[in-house]
């Protein structure tokens, strides 16, 4: 028989790119939930994903009502992509989903980056991202860390049992 | 399921060391269980502990959220109480179920 030889996860790295609830927030969950469990998270904010840690938009996120298969009215049928189109739809929908996940214990992006910071979680911002959408540090919340390149990303990335996670 | 024997007193725990029958629990299991894992507990860590088990008598789903906001102690000081687990290893220690909630 084989061996199995299992290495514990130590060390995670989490990318988002996006700005939907959904993207940012499965990122978020998973750096709580490692730090939680005692294993270090790291997470990286890029492109439309920097909207979670700008001042100005982390609050403000919006999940997408139109182009989004999974979206279902409350009686389970399809969401109509042209009444995801109506204005104000996709601002309900979002506000509606965030006041579920409060009841389950999810805050809000800027308190649930306290308490990933917290628990020793690090947030970084991509540079070259960063550089697009002409952000600064001043931009960003207080809990970003350092705005790097994907280089130092990967020179953080290092030990045994570190996984990257791209959501 | 495993046996353990805590203050003299032998406990039926789980396979990750939760106890199976909440009536075992006393302080000086407590205090066994957490020198186990390195951990001497202080006042502050029983005051923790007492939250737990009042909330989980409650029906209560605890998160390290809900224990930030109890006024005990905050969550950079509930991960300094119980390093490398501030829901679990609290958890453990106050006798309840293992955490079921993903926050």
């Amino acid at each position: 028989m084989t061996e199995v030889k299992e290495t514990p996860l130590k060390k995670v790295m989490i990318i988002v790119a996006k700005a939907n609830i959904e993207d940012v927030y499965a990122g978020l969950i998973m750096a709580n939930g490692a730090v939680m469990e005692g294993i270090e998270a790291k997470l990286f904010f890029t492109f439309f994903g920097l909207d979670a840690i700008t001042k100005k938009q982390m609050n403000k996120l919006h999940t997408a009502t139109v182009g989004n298969p999974g979206m279902r009215m409350p009686n389970g049928w399809a969401f109509p992509t042209l009444l995801g189109a109506i204005p104000g739809v996709e601002a309900g929908v979002s506000s509606m989903m965030k006041k579920q996940m409060d009841e389950l214990d999810v805050p809000p992006v800027d308190e649930f980056l306290d308490m990933i910071t917290a628990g020793g979680g690090e947030i970084y911002a991509c540079k070259m991202a960063a550089d697009m959408f002409k952000l600064t540090k001043d931009d960003l919340c207080e809990h970003v860390k350092a705005i790097i390149t994907v280089g130092d990303l990967y020179a953080m990335s290092g030990g045994e049992g570190t996984q990257i996670i791209f959501t | 399921m495993a046996e353990k024997t805590f203050a003299g007193k032998t406990v039926e725990v789980t396979d990750e060391g939760y106890l199976v029958n909440k009536s075992d629990w006393s302080k000086e299991l407590a205090a066994e269980m957490a020198k186990e894992d390195g951990i001497e507990l202080t006042d502050k860590h029983y005051e923790v502990l007492d939250y737990l088990r009042e909330q989980e008598a409650a029906g209560v789903t605890l998160t390290i959220r809900k224990v930030g906001k109890s006024g005990i102690v905050d969550i950079k000081g509930l991960y300094q109480l119980f390093p490398g687990g501030p829901l679990k290893l609290s958890s453990k220690y106050a006798g309840i179920s293992k955490p079921a909630s993903c926050v």
